[in-house]
């Protein structure tokens, strides 16, 4: 009796343990879904109020408003405003631009279709920022191609300014 | 009998073409300037092939065609018409050059729309472009804004009976000041000088907004020239989202309305008569129309109940449509938004404000006010015939800058031109449908393209079929210079192949 007592109590922990796991680990990572910036223009109604993952490169300035920051974030097809607390930001070491490659990030938060507190914005409230890559500074490659033609139409023009200006001189 | 062109009209044709292609590059040291203050190699070299090309081209030209002739009305439309399609080829060279365009058709795209004033747009990672070539797409919807050829002209040229006539032909058909080289000259006045204002509060504004201030000022510099050029290019592919700032959309409200105002009213301004603003046709028409088609897409927003906050329909139905009324085409929401969460009541209001445009002699496109305005007084004045007894004498004024009486030929005028419009809105949308598009997107992009605003509903992107791209470049060509030169062109060519 007092073996099969033990029996059930091991099997009760052990189902215990199974949802323990489930409820801390499984059950957040299935609310949060990743998603694409164009699942969320496309699909907006859908996501609307959800818990979601987005993540791609930061983009041009990052804008502190007080205590908090908006940060642009370009997936590759199209960039999403994001809103999260300052301190949030002070990881982002890059963003976006002509000589830059911008930090890639994975941010967690709400999406919402009509931001009410930001005038309507499709946008994402972020509760936790992750940066996955860091940017750095972009080489700029240039074809000698380019270089060639280029001197070639300079030494032109410049020809043709001496010789303009030379028979103003003599038209004066 | 349709007479064959002389040489001398080719000659004629070809030296002013070429004196516009050296403006255009002339122009080009502006971004090239840039380049080399931000250290950006690669586009220093893109804008200098960019300069060589137009120099070389404008020298052979006014070498080989030179003459000191004056142009007649034929030529001048001409040399407007063939003007913007070669300040378009030679425009697109660095944005080509940049590594940020599909084909050499995209970039012709982006420069057309550019000089155009139009704002549609198919750069590729537009927030990976750099300085020298972001401030060239602003600054080529600047120089559209004022008039390509008049701008060239303007700068080297003391004014000559000619002048007056590619004035006209850019579809200015009415002159701020007696002498057409002093008009040009007066709206590049009120446009540096607004450049100065508008860049400095939007510049302060993006400070205030977190911005770098250098990344702010040059923001604002390129926000400025697109929004009073009613053109729509922004530096950053959210457009005016980017900001996520109602002053900034408070503040490019201001300048969009600004730039849909007549130049000869802004004169007015200027000199104190403030009076003008509250008589003026356009300023009425203008008014009454914003009215009619926010209320439409108030209407159909409400219904919809996307926005559940008035303050919050109010800040994004209003900024499109008067976005899309003053031709400019900037966006506080997606492309695909407007197909996916506008319903067609609210796009059918957009439409219409984005066909109905600004006013004359100013930089949008469009319809515009004074012909609207003069087609309603006409209609008034038909409805009043009818209603009085048939001996009573109808007299209908109104009044742009003085009183006038409205004349048979006045309504005819702005009758055909809206009749041309129509036809072209109509038309692009035809070839979208033809290529599967539905028939409210395809209206919609069509009209934008067509009235040169620039908001998209996202069918314009690099996947369209090359000759729906075509469709809009030539759109936009035509609806810019509102059709006679266009005309002129087609005839000239007629002549040249079936005249004697």
């Amino acid at each position: 009796m007092s073996h099969v007592s033990r029996n059930t109590l091991h099997v009760k922990i052990f189902v215990k343990l199974i949802l323990i796991i489930i409820t801390c680990y499984i059950l957040p990572v299935t609310c949060y879904s990743q998603v694409s910036s164009s699942d969320l223009i496309n699909n907006a109604k859908q996501y609307d109020g959800k818990e979601i993952i987005y993540s791609g490169e930061i983009i041009g300035d990052v804008m502190v408003r007080g205590k908090f920051a908006w940060i642009n974030v370009n997936d590759g097809k199209s960039a999403i405003g994001i809103w999260l607390a300052k301190d949030l930001v002070k990881e982002i070491s890059y963003t976006g631009s002509y000589k830059t490659k911008g930090d890639i990030i994975e941010a967690q938060g709400i999406f919402n279709r009509v931001c009410a507190m930001h005038g309507g914005d499709l946008d994402i409230h972020a509760s936790s920022l992750q940066v996955i890559q860091k940017g750095e500074k972009v080489e700029e490659i240039i074809s000698p191609r380019k270089i060639k033609v280029a001197i070639a139409f300079l030494i032109i023009c410049l020809t043709l300014t001496v010789i303009y200006f030379i028979r103003l001189g003599y038209g004066s | 009998m349709v007479l064959k062109p002389h040489l001398d009209d080719f000659k004629i044709i070809g030296y002013y073409l070429g004196k516009i292609t050296i403006g255009i590059g002339l122009f080009m040291l502006i971004p090239l300037v840039v380049a080399l203050g931000f250290k950006e190699i690669s586009p220093t070299f893109d804008f200098l092939i960019g300069i060589g090309v137009s120099f070389l081209l404008g020298f052979i030209l006014t070498k080989i065609c030179f003459t000191e002739k004056d142009l007649n009305w034929m030529q001048g439309m001409i040399v407007v018409s063939l003007s913007w399609l070669v300040a378009t080829i030679i425009g697109a060279i660095p944005l080509y050059l940049s590594g940020h365009f599909k084909s050499y058709l995209d970039a012709c795209f982006d420069a057309m729309s550019g000089f155009a004033t139009t704002g549609l747009t198919l750069v590729q990672d537009l927030d990976h472009l750099s300085y020298a070539h972001n401030l060239w797409r602003h600054l080529i919807m600047f120089i559209g804004g004022q008039g390509i050829v008049i701008v060239a002209l303007s700068l080297f040229v003391k004014g000559f009976s000619g002048a007056f006539r590619m004035y006209v032909g850019e579809a200015r058909d009415e002159r701020v000041l007696p002498n057409v080289i002093h008009t040009s000259r007066f709206i590049w006045l009120v446009s540096i000088v607004f450049l100065v204002l508008g860049t400095l509060a939007l510049g302060i504004t993006g400070i205030l907004n977190g911005m770098k201030p250098h990344n702010a000022f040059f923001h604002g510099a390129c926000i400025f020239m697109t929004a009073f050029d009613t053109g729509g290019f922004a530096p950053q592919s959210q457009n005016i989202l980017y900001y996520h700032s109602m002053y900034i959309e408070i503040i490019t409200v201001v300048i969009m309305i600004l730039g849909a105002i007549n130049f000869k009213l802004h004169y007015h301004l200027w000199t104190g008569n403030f009076k003008e603003l509250l008589r003026n046709i356009e300023m009425r028409t203008f008014f009454v129309t914003i009215i009619i088609t926010f209320i439409i897409t108030a209407i159909g927003l409400y219904r919809l109940g996307i926005y559940q906050d008035a303050l919050i329909l109010f800040r994004k139905g209003f900024y499109q449509l008067i976005s899309g009324h003053t031709g400019t085409g900037f966006q506080t929401i997606y492309a695909k938004q407007f197909i996916n969460d506008w319903n067609q009541l609210s796009l059918t209001g957009v439409i219409f404000a984005m066909a109905l445009g600004g006013a004359v002699c100013s930089t949008t496109g469009a319809i515009k006010m004074l012909r609207i305005g003069i087609i309603m007084k006409a209609l008034k004045e038909d409805i009043r015939r009818i209603m009085l007894p048939e001996k009573a004498i109808i007299v209908q004024r109104f009044h742009h800058i003085k009183n006038t009486f409205l004349e048979d030929k006045q309504v005819r005028a702005a009758l055909l031109i809206t009749l041309c419009y129509l036809v072209l809105y109509s038309g692009g949308a035809l070839v979208g449908m033809f290529f599967g598009y539905p028939f409210v997107n395809s209206l919609f992009e069509s009209t934008s393209a067509a009235a040169n605003v620039g908001l998209s509903c996202g069918i314009t992107d690099i996947s369209m079929p090359a000759l729906l791209k075509v469709t809009y470049i030539i759109q936009m060509w035509v609806g810019r210079l509102e059709f006679m030169s266009i005309f002129t062109l087609l005839g000239f060519i007629v002549a040249a192949v079936k005249g004697k």
